[in-house]
């Protein structure tokens, strides 16, 4: 089940195309990640799911219809750029957001406490937010995202201006959101977390999207048949000498070598349909293995090689 | 509906319950007392010395005519008047040097100081000797009983004015009482829109520059947003303006009560009546003219010219604060804001204008038209109101003023959704309207 599906969303400034029939499917209860670089069209497609702005063509779904303005009191945003009021109390505005958000006062005061006391800022709640740290308003800011419950989080760049400590903080409070069943759009140019938090992905580059789908499956579908085996260095001497090596090894040839010390890291790309045993079985006819594995690309090698590239990945 | 409710509680608390608010507020009044007061007092003091000015009087028949004055003591003296160029003591203020006869040579009198000679002191001399010389004129045309057919002869006019109603009913009206009137409310009207109008505009760059906008409008449409930033702040301009009006009375008739010691409010309306009619009026009975200022203020609607200041008041700063809100939403420098600013300011200085000229002639085509343009009319049409002018007149101008509002600030709304997520670049006026379009 889709819990926000956008179909052929087209939106146009003045002189350039934001959204080039973007169409995207979040399932309910997973993270989302909308990947990337900047300018891409990211934040505009937001705006569209926030509502803030219309879209020129195309739809947009709610929960498997048409999105409607009394949407935007399921949805919690983090903008990527954010602020609060620097003259307002901290307390106050909490509260002022969330009613804004549709709670009621006494509601809003109930749930800010509770937050406050689990991010131990309980102290601050009647300081003005300019008197802060950083770190301490990216917390506030958070907690207002989240205070009203929404069915939908959407957190544009959200570790954007936290410490490490934090930053893996937040990650579980995200992982926490999820497994209480809220629907989660990431959205980051940041690639290093994405394997770790991410279900589903769709990559934007240029206004459209170029790469979308599982995580695992799109990692799976970028393998290049390449291995990883790790050696004693003194035992691969014989591979400068072509006569020595096994005509058989012709199933497969060396990508690179690294030599660290007296272990040798192979990389290995099959040239042939043959299965691992097969692999291991001919390598280990010559040599002592001490490991063996597949190279899966990472999100990062995904993203760079696909927005870099050209756009023709299509998934 | 309920949304525009909470920021229009927020933007109204927050704003009052600034130190700097509670401090304009309670010392503006202050300030408007002492802008009333510290002339007349300053106006009361006299100069801690008497001047002394000597008089040469060659004729001999001069001289006797100066009576000592609070400010000047004439001295008769039959020096000369090298004698006193070079004198090195200062005593003597100014000398009155007269060497023959006026009558015969108008040019025989001088006035010298070693200072500037005040205007008082010249007027002084000048009326002295003015009257006497036409007085000795006169007696020397030897006609009998001239001087009491001179003061026959001296009538002063001041001709009654009376409108007449619909119904062909007589009305007294006053043009200085309806001027002071509808200027004082045009001022208020004026003030209001360019010192509110203007922290709308902060209110919105504010959130703009603070980045807190897009938070805010993934809750409320941004049309509500802009509505209750500008409610909100009316209510504090209202509160304020309240404020002040019940400050500076209980101050100015506090002040009143201490200084002249039971001046009751008839005198004080006398005496300005009186300041307003120098010269005219002041022959005329205290009794009869405090019956003409009742029936003259009697015939200013003031039921009328209030529901009227409250829809003027509510139309043209609703219009004006709509549009400074489009201009905050669009830029993000505080500098910048001059360029956009100076088109409104422009636009307000002319209605200013307009309605100062409309006092002169409140039926003239400048005031009349000015007064149904909706950019104009807030401020135009109060100078021209207390003048009773038609009913129709005043339901086409307000019907304007409304519509016209009401189309600026959907509009300003139109650019205020897009220009909050703008950065960078400042947007030219072209582009702001490209804006308008936008879905």
């Amino acid at each position: 089940m889709n819990f926000i599906e956008t179909e052929d969303v087209v939106k146009q400034y003045a002189g350039h195309l934001a959204l080039n029939k973007v169409s995207i499917q979040v399932p309910e209860g997973k993270i989302f990640g909308l990947l990337g670089p900047n300018g891409a069209g990211k934040t505009t497609l937001i705006r569209i799911i926030n509502r803030i702005t219309a879209p020129d063509s195309g739809k947009v779904l709610f929960n498997g219809r048409l999105s409607c303005p009394e949407d935007i009191y399921q949805i919690g945003y983090l903008p990527e750029e954010r602020g609060l009021y620097k003259k307002m109390k901290v307390g106050e505005q909490a509260i002022y957001l969330a009613q804004l958000k549709g709670l009621s006062y006494m509601e809003a005061r109930k749930r800010l406490t509770h937050w406050f006391e689990k991010f131990d800022i309980m102290p601050w709640w009647n300081k003005k937010l300019e008197e802060l740290s950083k770190g301490m308003q990216q917390k506030v800011q958070f907690i207002t995202t989240v205070i009203h419950e929404p069915k939908l989080l959407i957190f544009d760049e959200p570790f954007s201006g936290f410490d490490p400590v934090n930053t893996e903080r937040l990650k579980q409070e995200i992982l926490e959101l999820k497994e209480a069943g809220h629907t989660i759009i990431f959205s980051t140019h940041n690639m290093s977390s994405i394997e770790e938090i991410c279900d589903n992905i769709a990559l934007i580059n240029r206004s459209q999207v170029v790469l979308s789908g599982n995580v695992r499956d799109i990692r799976n579908r970028f393998k290049s048949n390449t291995y990883l085996v790790k050696v004693y260095s003194d035992e691969i001497k014989f591979l400068s000498n072509e006569m020595e090596i096994p005509s058989e090894w012709n199933a497969f040839s060396f990508r690179t070598k690294e030599t660290d010390g007296d272990i040798t890291e192979l990389y290995i790309h099959k040239e042939k349909e043959i299965s691992n045993s097969e692999l291991l079985t001919l390598l280990a006819g010559k040599l002592d293995i001490l490991s063996f594995s597949e190279e899966i690309p990472s999100m990062n090698d995904i993203f760079i090689n696909t927005v870099s590239g050209s756009n023709t990945i299509k998934a | 509906m309920n949304k525009i409710g909470l920021i229009v509680k927020r933007e109204y608390l927050r704003r009052v319950s600034k130190k700097s608010f509670l401090i304009i507020t309670f010392l503006a009044p202050f300030l408007f007392a002492a802008l009333v007061f510290v002339p007349l007092w300053l106006s009361g003091i006299k100069g801690n010395e008497a001047k002394k000015v000597a008089i040469i009087d060659a004729t001999g028949k001069y001289a006797p005519l100066f009576q000592n004055t609070d400010e000047y003591i004439f001295i008769n003296t039959n020096g000369n008047l090298d004698q006193y160029r070079y004198d090195q003591n200062k005593e003597i203020f100014a000398i009155l040097n007269i060497t023959g006869d006026l009558l015969e040579n108008p040019n025989a009198a001088a006035l010298y100081s070693e200072k500037q000679i005040p205007i008082g002191l010249k007027q002084e001399i000048d009326n002295i000797l003015s009257k006497n010389l036409r007085d000795e004129k006169l007696a020397s045309f030897n006609i009998p009983n001239l001087n009491k057919i001179i003061e026959d002869s001296k009538i002063k006019f001041d001709i009654k004015t009376v409108k007449w109603d619909t119904e062909g009913n007589e009305k007294s009206t006053s043009a200085a009482v309806a001027s002071i009137v509808g200027m004082m409310l045009t001022l208020i009207i004026y003030m209001f829109i360019m010192f509110y109008g203007a922290m709308v505009m902060q209110g919105v760059m504010e959130e703009k520059t603070n980045r807190i906008i897009e938070v805010i409008i993934s809750s409320v449409k941004p049309f509500d947003l802009m509505m209750g930033k500008i409610i909100g702040i009316g209510f504090v301009g209202l509160t304020q303006v309240f404020l002040w009006g019940i400050l500076t009375t209980v101050l100015v008739s506090g002040t009143l009560l201490f200084l002249g010691g039971g001046t009751s409010p008839d005198d004080l309306m006398n005496a300005q009546m009186a300041a307003q009619n120098i010269g005219g009026a002041m022959t005329v009975q205290s009794s009869e003219m405090q019956t003409q200022i009742q029936e003259v203020i009697n015939s200013i609607n003031f039921t009328e010219i209030g529901v009227c200041f409250v829809l003027y008041f509510i139309g043209g700063y609703t219009l004006y604060a709509a549009l400074f809100a489009a201009i905050g939403s669009a830029l993000e420098q505080q500098e910048d804001t001059q360029q956009f600013m100076m088109p409104i300011i422009i636009l307000m200085v002319f209605s200013l204008y307009a309605g100062v000229y409309s006092m002169n002639n409140p039926d003239g085509p400048l005031a009349v038209w000015c007064s149904f343009i909706p950019f104009t009319s807030p401020i135009v049409m109060m100078v021209r109101l207390p003048y009773d002018i038609p009913i129709w007149e005043i339901l086409v101008s307000v019907g304007l003023l409304f519509a016209t509002a009401l189309f600026i600030i959907w509009g300003s709304s139109k650019i205020y959704r897009v220009g909050i997520l703008m950065y960078g670049k400042k947007p030219s006026l072209k582009e702001l309207i490209k804006w308008t379009r936008y879905k």
